[in-house]
């Protein structure tokens, strides 16, 4: 929409202390965000400072607690996505979301078709309106053809031409640019500049600093479910921005007992899987806290699924006190004592719908049956110890685990593992969506188990926690290792740097 | 290459093209084979009267019927209680002329689609709503609807002679060579394969069963299109159990038994995925003839009776596994037009 109608100087869409929360968690604290017409907006912050809340809530896909939402000035409240597509807001998310049996004028035009006799679909002003927007985009993508087997970029223009066919006043953008080559951020850098200068606002959120200062006029930073400050990106600098977007100490939430480091227990030689992670070579040893840090995907639970053996790979080697893991073999690995407490604890760590009993004597059930059963309280006896041991907080052993809480329920797979008897402990983003106290509790248990002489290797994204736990912080980005801290070394902003700077080519 | 925004519109050439690659024509193909096959055993499989008028005859009802199933597989979902539903309307269609003498058939036709309708509300109402897997939500509509047709049929049964000839005229007549059951049922499938093609909610559905999430994403009212294609398929099935009274005359309690089958049967083997978002009604009607045709010609060409069933196994089979390949090189022809137009 062009400016005629409404005065320029009203913002297209101001969102003020807005409030989001899940059950306990709070996702997004008190979000605000000024978009200015004719003007790309960088919007930056850690994984998890409630960014993409925020996006979700513009989008209609969630409604707000509290606080204010105005659209050119005027309150909105979305209830649905279809309500924010008619105010005349676009999102873009990092994973197009497309329809791959269909063509792609379809996909341009889905819901709302031009439309001639009896409701008849116009298909050929769909498709001359289509072959318009790519011509003026200045692409070429067959409006004919199937979305299946489109490139993501190229699906990314798909869904700006939806864009555009929609006349979006605002357009946000979810780290378009994570998936895309050099010539593809060149073409959609081009297409957002010319969007700007038609009046339109937008929204760019990236991790990649060098593409905020290439684009945006205008930058605001969150951290932790909050806004924390807007500024001109001529006014700013790279250093500013990581301050404040990681800008808290590191505080006595994570108790790090002293260790004694023993000998290497996991070595990891050379790991590749060809497009997903390259070359990965690092040790663990006894006593010790590796961190593993990076964005989301760089690639970290990639590695360790690989090490587990649940995922393949082609070359590289990983060895366990010495002796050399056959890959692909996820029982290998626990024979040999690797515990792997993956990232997504309701699918992939436990059985929700089984008793808390059952789920903690899950990775020993050959050791406790005798003659191939499960004698009477065999398995309460051993769950028992645990859940004392880890303190549990449970009605009784026989609930469902469904109905304890995050934190809980970690505990409950972190126990299902300690049950093994691991030399090597793998915990990926062990606390999150977990409640503050509970998440302390998690973190002292880690750090008595790497007291008791356990190699832990401890994947998070969140900055503090790797920094607080770790003895060595390791970081990949974009699939390689790009940087090994000390502990002493291992400063926000440093790992920051490893995490996101581009490569020099 | 030149952009094909620019591209002159497709010549007759290139639509005749688009003909011949398209699914539905491997299936005519084979079906001619078929017919071809039986015609060289025995020539009265086409060269009679009867021949070429059950060759066009008895597949229509299902047809019907396979017509709506297909319309539900595209939106990622399953209806297995179009059987049942065929099943109730066709005795209450004989109920409808013994209760009610002297009725009108129109008032007759109305009545069975409105209850396959309702049938079919109460089927996609439980799978929008209460979220639940169309496979075990129809699962269980399949028997509770055979149930209820069982307790009111009893033992008892519909015989030609309670309907009028007017009606069961349907079943016999013809129009120019053409029997009259056949014409109604390409009506309907013109119809429905027009609306799949050119309504905005048409192509929703499509839209809905290629991802439901980003449907959502989309804004698309996804819960009204499923439960909007749960009721078309329910009242396909009870128009089609009006017709199973018309044209069979005999109707006890297992009438359309293991139909639903059938029906799946004939979209699948028509190009319509289970996994949504693709085929054409076309596809299922010929997936329809294909089915009961080779049926029928099975025993002329001298298969044994045990094998019959394997080869309709078979062809079901074959036709997932060519779809399948078919995908995959449909997927590496696109991933490389991609690549050639940078």
């Amino acid at each position: 929409m062009t400016d005629t109608v409404t005065d320029p100087a009203t913002p297209a869409l101001e969102l003020s202390r807005v409030v989001k929360s899940f059950g306990a968690v709070v996702a997004l604290r008190s979000g605000s965000l000024r978009l200015d017409k004719g003007s790309i907006h960088a919007l930056i912050g850690e994984n998890g400072a409630g960014k993409s809340t925020l996006v979700k809530i513009v989008a209609g896909l969630y409604r707000r607690d509290a606080g204010e939402f105005r659209l050119d000035g005027e309150p909105v409240d979305f209830h649905s996505t279809a309500q924010s597509k008619a105010a005349g807001i676009a999102v873009i998310y990092q994973e197009p979301t497309l329809f791959p049996d269909l063509s792609v004028t379809e996909n341009i035009f889905m819901g709302r078709q031009p439309v001639g006799t009896l409701g008849r679909i116009d298909r050929k002003a769909m498709r001359d309106e289509a072959a318009q927007i790519f011509e003026r985009l200045g692409v070429r993508i067959d409006p004919d053809r199937l979305t299946e087997g489109l490139s993501i970029a190229d699906q990314q223009i798909i869904e700006i031409a939806k864009a555009i066919s929609l006349d979006a006043r605002v357009l946000i953008m979810d780290e378009p640019t994570a998936a895309l080559s050099g010539v593809e951020v060149e073409r959609l850098f081009a297409v957002a500049r010319s969007l700007r200068d038609e009046g339109r606002a937008l929204v760019f959120i990236s991790h990649r600093f060098d593409e905020v200062f290439e684009l945006c006029d205008t930058v605001t930073v969150m951290r932790d479910g909050s806004y924390i400050d807007t500024m001109p990106i001529a006014d700013t600098s790279v250093d500013e921005l990581v301050h404040l977007m990681v800008g808290r100490d590191v505080t006595e939430m994570f108790p790090k007992l002293p260790a004694d480091i023993g000998e290497d227990v996991l070595v990891v030689d050379g790991l590749t899987q060809k497009g997903v992670f390259h070359d990965i070579s690092f040790t663990v040893r006894s006593g010790e806290i590796v961190g593993l840090a990076g964005l989301v995907g760089a690639g970290r639970s990639e590695v360790v699924r690989a090490i587990f053996g649940v995922d393949p790979y082609q070359s590289g080697s990983v060895t366990v006190s010495g002796k050399a893991l056959p890959k692909g073999n996820p029982k290998a690995a626990m024979a040999r004592g690797i515990a792997l407490v993956p990232e997504d604890r309701r699918k992939q760590g436990q059985v929700l719908e089984q008793t808390v009993s059952r789920n903690l004597t899950l990775a020993i059930r050959h050791r406790l049956a005798k003659m191939g059963l499960i004698w009477g309280g065999v398995e309460n006896e051993s769950a028992k110890v645990w859940a004392s041991r880890l303190e549990v907080k449970t009605a009784a052993l026989d609930a469902e685990t469904g109905t304890l809480s995050g934190g809980n329920q970690q505990k409950v797979v972190l126990a299902k593992w300690l049950a093994t008897n691991p030399r090597v402990l793998i915990v990926d983003e062990p606390t999150r969506g977990i409640d503050v106290g509970t998440k302390a509790e998690v973190h002292r248990l880690i750090s008595q188990l790497a007291q008791e002489g356990l190699a832990i290797l401890m994947i998070s994204s969140e900055l503090p926690e790797v920094l607080g736990m770790a003895d060595r912080v390791l970081v990949m980005r974009a699939g390689r290792l790009t940087g090994e801290f000390d502990r002493s070394e291992a400063t926000p902003e440093a790992v920051m740097f490893a995490a996101t700077a581009e490569e020099v080519a | 290459m030149t952009t094909t925004a620019a591209a002159p519109r497709r010549s007759a050439l290139g639509v005749a093209g688009d003909v011949l690659k398209a699914r539905e024509t491997g299936i005519v193909i084979a079906l001619v084979a078929v017919v071809i096959a039986a015609t060289a055993v025995n020539p009265t499989f086409i060269f009679s009267g009867d021949g070429f008028r059950d060759l066009l005859l008895t597949p229509s009802l299902l047809m019907v019927v396979a017509l709506g199933q297909a319309v539900v597989i595209i939106t990622r979902n399953v209806d297995l209680s179009v059987g049942s539903v065929v099943g109730l309307t066709a005795y209450m269609t004989g109920r409808l002329f013994i209760d009610i003498p002297g009725i009108h058939p129109a008032l007759v036709f109305l009545a069975g689609i409105a209850l396959g309708a309702l049938l079919g509300l109460i089927n996609g109402a439980l799978v929008a709503f209460a979220k639940v897997p169309a496979l075990v939500i129809t699962l269980g509509t399949m028997y509770i609807y055979r149930g209820i047709n069982v307790a009111w049929t009893g033992s008892d049964r519909i015989n030609a002679s309670d309907m009028p000839a007017s009606f069961r005229g349907l079943g016999t007549q013809d129009v120019l060579g053409i029997p009259l059951l056949t014409l109604l049922a390409v009506i309907v499938l013109v119809f429905t394969a027009w609306y799949l093609r050119n309504l905005r909610s048409g192509r929703e559905l499509y839209a809905i069963g290629s991802d439901p999430d980003a449907a959502h994403l989309y804004g698309l009212r996804v819960t009204r299109r499923v439960l909007a294609a749960f009721i078309v398929c329910g009242a396909l099935a009870g128009l089609a159990g009006v017709l199973f009274a018309a044209r069979y005359g005999t109707v006890s309690s297992n009438a359309g038994y293991g139909w639903e089958l059938q029906a799946i049967g004939a979209a699948v083997i028509g190009g319509v995925a289970m996994s949504g978002g693709v085929g054409t009604v076309w596809g299922a009607a010929f997936g329809a003839y294909l089915l009961l045709t080779i049926n029928r010609a099975l025993p002329i060409i001298g298969i044994q009776d045990f094998w019959q069933r394997a080869v309709v196994g078979i062809l079901i089979i074959g036709a997932i596994i060519l779809d399948r390949v078919l995908a995959l090189r449909q997927h590496r022809r696109l991933v490389a037009a991609r690549e050639e137009v940078k």
